[in-house]
């Protein structure tokens, strides 16, 4: 048996899976500002509506928007210095250059520049200079730094300036967290930066709640590891988790599309979540979601996370309709949470599109004898209008042009038809209430290689297998049963304007996460919370 | 022309105007130039240092005025993880005015469209010096000798070519194809990002061999994207206001980069959409997009017609926001509206063609000019 468990802004939801992925049960209670007793009801619940043996449970998987909800309240953040390896180069622009000065405040930021850095192709742009470090320690000591974000100009190409400095660092605040940015980002120094910057200042809260979910799920008599989702549907180990908050941002998503995924069955699909205001369009690939390509703004913070690729259109079941007979338009404004007193189906005085489902006999809410008056082809107009620009936003996110199936979840899926034109049939799956959970349970773990190569001529080849082994590699390290690790995808952009055959190659391998054999860390021993990479 | 999109002449570069030009630059990138993004982070930390740069109208520049256009040189995808030196720009300015003993009066653009539009403004900002209102190509090119400036006879050299480390190397060639040779060398060796100064010119010069009003004309793009103020048709809007025209509304179905020379070489394939179903269109880009096949619904392989080539300026836009897209950006499923709009007439001159032209990038095909514009 596995448990997932998605902490979302309102509700924590809850499942209990079979080994053979059945739902044994699943609830949802709402979520808690502690996460620990969230989740200590969550795993009540679970027991209250199929009685379990704790000791049956092989893993505990856990999505949650807490740390992304804290950087987006600026509440709870650490002290912290962003220390950046590169001088003489980047002073042009110090760290945190283009963060809104709330957040700079919230995160009391601290700039430090020093000597280090890569060229593109690996060599030094300066040495290292430990004592130019321990200056600048002293003066974070003196400051009442508490974390610590390293990021050294091209540190994708080259990891050993921030490996070294962040010993040096180590040594003269032992009880700083370190966070490096070739653990977090790709190549582009602001982006990646600020992401290390966010993590910093978030990993004092990340030791508390991890703490929290070990007491919550120790006491429900659990004794197994525990994992968090990423990003991009993996799972990482509690440890991972430590040191890398960011890695949670946008597991919300991600959870409710690969959960979308597996309970309809179709692992390649675009997936259709239709909410009170808009309806967000992502796609999976064997399971696993799109990322976006582009910089991705968190809070008003311009990042390169690795985030989902999400189109978000402005049609829901609170989308306001307006216009007569075949003219009809939908959204994008919504009466959002005020459906159920402005909708006419509720008594309110508002036509949405819920109004229109219902009118349609779609779907039975409220009261219908309230819509039984509206226009035929007004009714039949808006429905192709929503109908037509689903379509087209599924469109917009497909990657070829393969046809490719839709699921539809959400409570506003109703508004779609049998058969969206141009993609063919809408799957909708049972359970989809608890996709995100379910999302979460799913036992894979990933290993990715994403660096800068210099591809010689007749290399290529070559080139590309050694990537591939070594996504492979990590994967394995990261826990996954050798024999059922693939390679997922594999990218390959020259860089323009760059001489030497110089290619950014991505390789990402996943595989099932061994649950007999612990992964690297031994996950019951408690961990120092200033532990380093 | 609605009054939003009137032309203007701007007297002053601030915070607001960066971002207007970087938004502007972009289409002017015509797919390449790298993304203004680093460029407007930088002219805006120097504004804010500094203050704003004075902007002098290219018909108002003394003729004994002393013009240094400052760029950036190399890879774009390495300028945003290296970000230059604190006076890095500056410097590449100092470094050819010490060398060529003239005391500098203003600092120039060599190239309006990309990264290469700020680095100017945060020069400028840096140095205290006003800014010509021009460049020397009225869009983006990948070599340095593709300028308006080499076909009226101003040399590319002396030049420097400075890195972040100190270092400062000076040329002096034999033509404007050697600089770009050698600067090309030095700047892979000083890693791949390096400030250049060159074209050293007197006011004469400039006016005889710059696009006239460039910046202000990217700052009007810009002005033109912001969110709502083109209304329901900004790729139009923008067509319009370069006095081009939109070739075709599309979807892109493939995308094939190739591997070769360091540069981003490709293909994007294009099916018409809404009055253009039916019809094929092929993109050819070199970091830039070169040009563009036609094959209409009525027609089979053999059919395919070159419809626009460079030096005119073809530009993807995001068909609902009309931002620019870059060729880097380009993926299946991108709504875009493919837009030309005329290049400087100077380029159209057969010395043009062969400087900017589809020959000039390895294409056998003749140039396909809009038409309709005085040459």
């Amino acid at each position: 048996m596995r448990i997932g468990i998605d902490v979302g802004g309102t509700n924590t939801d809850a499942v209990l899976l079979g080994d053979d992925d059945s739902v044994l049960a699943a609830v949802k209670s709402p979520t808690t500002s502690d996460v620990s007793s969230g989740i200590t009801a969550s795993l009540g619940a679970l027991q209250d509506q199929r009685a379990f043996d704790p000791a049956g449970v092989k893993a505990v998987m856990i999505g949650t928007t807490h740390f992304i909800n804290a950087l987006v309240e600026a509440r709870r953040l650490a002290p912290t210095a962003a220390l950046r390896l590169g001088l003489p180069a980047t002073a042009a622009l110090p760290p945190m250059v283009d963060w809104p000065q709330r957040l700079v405040e919230a995160v009391s930021g601290r700039s430090y520049l020093a000597h280090g850095g890569h060229e593109f192709d690996g060599r030094t742009i300066s040495e290292l200079d430990p004592d130019e470090l321990r200056r600048h320690a002293a003066d974070m000591a003196a400051h009442g730094v508490r974390s610590v974000a390293i990021t050294s100009v091209f540190s994708p190409v080259n990891t050993e300036f921030e490996l070294r400095a962040a010993e040096v660092l180590a040594e003269e605040l032992p009880d700083v967290a370190i966070s490096l940015s070739h653990q977090i980002g790709r190549i582009g120094l602001l982006e990646r930066e600020n992401a290390t910057i966010v993590n910093a200042a978030l990993r004092e809260l990340a030791s508390d709640i991890v703490g929290g979910l070990f007491a919550a799920v120790a006491g429900a008599g659990i004794d197994a590891p525990i994992y968090l989702s990423q990003n991009d549907g993996t799972l990482m180990d509690v440890e991972h988790a430590r040191r890398y908050p960011v890695s949670t941002f946008a597991s919300g998503p991600t959870n409710s599309m690969r959960g979308a995924a597996v309970l309809s069955g179709v692992t390649t699909c675009a997936v259709v979540d239709v909410g009170g205001t808009t309806s967000d369009v992502g796609v999976l690939t064997r399971g696993f979601p799109r990322e976006a390509t582009t910089e991705v703004s968190v809070a008003g913070i311009r990042t390169n996370f690795r985030m989902p690729d999400v189109l978000s259109i402005g049609i829901g079941g609170g989308s306001l309709v307006r216009g007569a007979g075949s003219s009809a338009t939908v959204g994008p404004d919504s009466v959002g949470y005020r459906l159920t007193e402005r909708a006419l189906v509720f008594g309110g005085d508002t036509l949405t599109a819920t109004d229109i489902a219902v009118a349609a006999g779609r779907a039975d809410i409220g009261d219908r004898a309230r819509v039984a008056h509206l226009d035929k082809e007004l009714v039949a107009a808006a429905l192709a209008r929503i109908a037509a620009d689903v379509a087209d936003a599924v469109d917009r996110m497909r990657t070829s042009s393969q046809p490719l199936p839709v699921v539809a979840v959400g409570g506003g899926s109703v508004l779609l038809p049998e058969h969206l034109p141009g993609s063919g049939e809408v799957l909708r799956p049972e359970n989809f209430a608890v996709a995100n959970a379910i999302g979460a349970a799913i036992a894979q773990v990933g290993g990715e290689v994403d660096r800068v190569f210099t591809i010689e001529p007749g290399r290529r080849g070559d080139v590309l297998e050694a990537a591939r082994a070594e996504a492979v590699e990590r994967a394995i390290s990261n826990g996954a049963v050798p024999s059922s690790v693939e390679v997922l995808e594999i990218d390959e952009v020259p860089l323009p304007y760059l001489p030497g055959g110089a290619t950014r190659i991505r390789v990402k391998a996943v595989g099932d996460l061994s649950l007999t054999a612990r992964s690297s860390v031994d996950l019951r021993e408690p961990l120092p919370v200033g532990s380093r990479a | 022309m609605s009054a939003a999109t009137a032309p203007r002449q701007l007297r002053e570069v601030g915070l607001a105007e960066v971002r207007a030009i970087s938004r502007g630059a972009a289409v002017l990138g015509t797919g390449g130039g790298g993304d203004p993004h680093i460029g407007a982070l930088m002219a805006a930390a120097a504004i804010r240092a500094y203050g704003p740069v004075a902007l002098t109208p290219l018909a108002e520049l003394p003729d004994d005025a002393v013009v240094l256009p400052v760029a950036m040189m190399g890879a774009p995808t390495v300028m945003v993880e290296k970000i230059p030196s604190a006076d890095q720009v500056g410097r590449a300015v100092e470094a050819l005015t010490r060398h060529l003993g003239l005391g500098v009066t203003h600092v120039a653009c060599i190239e309006a469209g990309g990264v290469n539009s700020l680095v100017p403004v945060a020069a400028a900002a840096e140095l205290g010096l006003p800014l010509v209102d021009g460049d020397g190509m009225g869009r983006a090119f990948p070599e340095l000798q593709q300028v308006l400036l080499t076909l009226t006879g101003v040399r590319a050299t002396p030049m420097s070519v400075v890195d972040e480390k100190g270092n400062c190397a000076v040329l002096d060639t034999v033509d404007n194809r050697w600089a770009e040779r050698l600067a090309r060398s030095v700047t892979i060796d000083m890693g791949c990002s390096a400030m250049i100064s060159n074209y050293a010119m007197d006011g004469a010069a400039a006016r005889r061999g710059l696009v006239p009003g460039t910046l202000s004309l990217a700052a009007s793009l810009g002005d033109l994207l912001e969110p709502g103020a083109a209304g329901d048709d900004p790729a139009a809007a923008v067509a319009e206001h370069l006095g081009g025209r939109v070739l075709a509304r599309a979807k892109v179905i493939d995308v094939e980069r190739r591997t070769t020379t360091g540069f981003a070489r490709g293909t994007a394939v294009l099916e018409g959409s809404g009055c253009d179903v039916g019809r094929t269109l092929t993109i050819d880009f070199q970091n830039e997009n070169l040009l563009v096949r036609d094959r209409p619904a009525d027609r089979d392989d053999d059919g395919e017609r070159v419809i626009a080539t460079a030096p005119d300026l073809i530009c993807l836009l995001d068909t609902a926001t009309g931002a620019a897209i870059t060729t880097e950006q380009l993926r299946f499923g991108h709504r875009v509206s493919v837009i030309v709009a005329p290049c400087d007439p100077r380029w159209r001159s057969p010395e043009g063609l062969a400087l900017a032209g589809p020959s000039a990038f390895g294409y056998p095909d003749d140039a396909v000019l809009l038409e309709g514009v005085s040459a």
